[in-house]
């Protein structure tokens, strides 16, 4: 790895600052600082935080503004890192071997690409979006140190290898479920996403809600960092349900001001009864 | 200039390899690090520090090496909660020296602290003048002043010394207690997987073979899906010193408990220290004896015990010595009945809620030495889970000779 990253040291250097939020999306120094640090050494961006503070909509921003393509890796409980590079359909031509239809004998007509296996043989640079990385078993990390590292693999059934033509941009997400290893971290660069704070949020929601009027946003902003302060709470309600909500009051009418007695549209904002009940209860008090 | 801080970090536990290193000595030749203070910090954390819960480390140890480059940066460091929070006894103080202390006005101490802060350099107990722990000097624990006086910088900033010292992170350490999701999580390691029951799942290899046997007709073979094969028993002491505990052992059973986690799982309950039985309910009427639940138990099966294992001495050490006198233990001693316990499973975990800077010089130590023990916090856990299913490093034991010299006080938990 360290070949391939060092001799890159003296190519021309491109600017460091290529990624600094967009019209859509609003991002903290620091995380800024973090993107471009792994663009520039072209190591994987390591992004963890609660969920909906925007690990998923930073990959796709930064497609944007680097103007490149997304290939988008949406990893489950059951995915195989293998699945992300490419799948052989074996079910298929053994139908086809005893059915007849076509020939069995081009095994490259039943291996299919997978995401990464995409963004690595595709002839120009793109941003790889692998997304919580975390759903997947514990060694699946472990299983693409390799294509990470040297941006190629192996398709065994073909003796074929792929290499990447420019490494691509990745993005990688986690939700803190389970812990990465050692060996998949130290490939990576790593930000923690912290939770806005008010300043920042209020640019957050005027990115979305451009329209919207200042005592209006006052008074939800006050609500929503009043509900996440409430103690033993089990899911905070965090940035994408603050701008869902804000939707909907617009959408309604509702003015905050003069509503009395509780929160409108709080399942919006509230995702389990304990939490509902919670609030409830420290209202009535 | 920079390698000390590389072993600066490691100091801190944060374990930055080689590789990282590089990293980030690439990202400086590249000048990522806008050549500040502030670029520096945030491409070295990005670069180093690959968990949320080791940013408050890096902040310590960012703090620790470019104290001199902010402004003067003076923190309580945690060596020196440390200290305090292990405290020896406190000497009997004569009327005169209980006058001297309160004498003094709480400005006075706090300029006082700031200043000895600055010129102390290593741990200092039973002395009238350092922070330390049961002297008379007024800073330390357990006398008639403030036991700590916290002095942090200003807060809230946006340089890089600033952030460092405004620990930010520190709510996500890893040494605090857990939910049961994240307990839920540091289980699921306890697994040992294998094919067991239905035949579901779609055997692609074998039927490929099978066809090919059968010249080319399709013979499809299906196959058990993996399973978790781990069995698992489950010790709880409940009841006296345990109640402060109470919650934190509710959300591990709540979450051991979960249905198809293991194969086998039951959880027994006991008071204080085992003796020739435990309980299969926490109000001790459904007897099992500890020869039956061996008898019972598969020598592979893991044996988790959870417990704060603080006791008076001679329930653990003397024969006959379970508060229950009449009911348990005959004239074995506790100690022995866990001996036994821990040889018949190949692997045992201890989780103990007390802190571990606590287990010096307590029965703690002694039940540390027969069964691995460790902290019940996400790290803890995990540990406790890598040993189970892997075997291999245990917890440091104590030295059995210690235990006996350091033992001094007598108290009774309950």
């Amino acid at each position: 790895m360290f070949s391939g990253t060092l001799a890159s040291m003296s190519d021309e250097p491109e600017s460091f600052d290529q990624f600094r939020g967009t019209d859509t999306y609003i991002a903290s120094d620091e995380l800024r600082h973090a993107v471009n640090v792994a663009v520039a050494l072209s190591r994987p961006l390591l992004l963890r935080g609660e969920p909906g503070t925007g690990k998923t909509l930073l990959a796709e921003n930064l497609a944007g503004a680097l103007g490149l393509d997304l290939v988008r890796w949406h990893v489950k409980s059951t995915t195989k890192a293998r699945d992300g590079l490419y799948v052989y359909d074996t079910v298929a031509r053994l139908h086809d071997s005893r059915f007849g239809d076509g020939d069995v004998k081009d095994i490259a007509k039943y291996i299919k690409l997978g995401p990464m296996g995409e963004a690595l043989s595709a002839d120009h640079k793109v941003v790889l979006l692998i997304d919580e990385i975390d759903k997947a078993d514990i060694e699946f990390p472990n299983d693409l140190l390799l294509e990470l590292d040297a941006m190629r693999f192996h398709i065994d059934e073909l003796g074929k290898d792929v290499v990447a033509r420019e490494r691509p941009v990745v993005v990688i997400t986690s939700n803190n479920e389970k812990e990465l290893p050692d060996a998949f971290l130290r490939r990576c660069v790593f930000h923690y996403i912290d939770f806005p704070d008010r300043a920042l949020m209020e640019r957050i929601v005027r990115v979305h809600h451009p329209d919207i009027v200042d005592r209006v946003l006052d008074q939800a902003l006050e609500v929503f960092y009043g509900l996440r302060a409430t103690p033993r709470m089990r899911k905070r309600p965090s940035t994408s349900e603050l701008i869902d909500w804000i939707c909907a009051l617009k959408k309604a009418g509702v003015d905050l001001g003069r509503v009395g007695g509780g929160i409108p549209f709080l399942g919006t904002l509230l995702k389990t009864e304990q939490d509902v009940e919670l609030v409830a209860k420290r209202a009535k008090a | 200039m920079l390698i000390d801080f590389l072993y600066e970090l490691r100091r801190h536990k944060l374990h930055v390899s080689t590789h990282e290193w590089l990293a980030l000595m690439e990202a400086m030749a590249k000048g990522l690090h806008d050549s500040s203070l502030d670029g520096f910090y945030r491409t070295c954390r990005a670069l180093c520090v690959k968990d949320v819960a080791e940013y408050d480390a890096f902040d310590q140890a960012f703090l620790a090496y470019f104290k001199d480059v902010g402004a003067d940066a003076l923190a309580i460091t945690e060596d020196i909660l440390a200290w305090l929070a292990d405290p020896k006894r406190m000497r009997e103080l004569s009327p005169e020296e209980l006058a001297m202390i309160e004498g003094l006005d709480l400005d006075k101490l706090r300029e006082l602290f700031e200043q000895r802060l600055r010129e102390q350099k290593e741990r200092h107990d039973g002395g009238n003048r350092w922070i330390g722990t049961g002297g008379t000097s007024p800073f330390g624990h357990g006398g008639k002043h403030p036991t700590g006086l916290r002095v942090g910088g200003p807060g809230g900033g946006r340089s890089a010394m600033q952030i460092a010292e405004a620990r930010r992170f520190k709510e996500y350490r890893k040494d605090v207690v857990l939910d049961v999701r994240q307990i839920d999580l540091a289980l699921r390691g306890l697994r040992q997987l294998g094919r067991e029951g239905a035949v579901e799942e779609l055997d692609l290899d074998e039927t490929v073979d099978e066809t090919c046997r059968n010249a080319g007709e399709l013979e499809i073979v299906f196959r058990p899906p993996r399973r978790n094969r781990a069995k698992v028993v489950l010790l709880m002491d409940v009841g006296g010193s345990m109640d402060p505990y109470a919650e934190l052992c509710s959300r591990l059973f709540t979450a051991a408990s979960r249905s198809g986690r293991f194969a086998r799982f039951r959880s027994y309950y006991f008071h204080n220290c085992v003796y020739d039985a435990v309980y299969e309910d926490a109000a001790f009427r459904q007897k099992v004896t500890v020869a039956d639940l061996l008898a019972e138990s598969d020598r592979d099966e893991k044996l988790v015990v959870v417990g704060d294992a603080l006791m008076h001495p001679a329930e653990l050490l003397d024969g006959g010595g379970s508060i229950y006198f009449y009911s348990q233990g005959g004239r074995t001693p506790g100690l022995e009945w866990l001996r036994r316990m821990a040889a018949h499973f190949r692997r045992a975990a201890w989780l103990n809620p007390e802190p571990d800077r606590f287990w010096p010089g307590t029965t703690i130590e002694v039940i540390a030495s027969v069964f691995p023990m460790w902290h019940l916090t996400l790290e803890g856990l995990g540990g406790a889970v890598r040993y189970l299913v892997r075997g291999g490093e245990k917890p440091k034991v104590p030295e059995k000779a210690a235990w006996g010299r350091s033992w001094t006080g007598s108290y009774d938990p309950d």
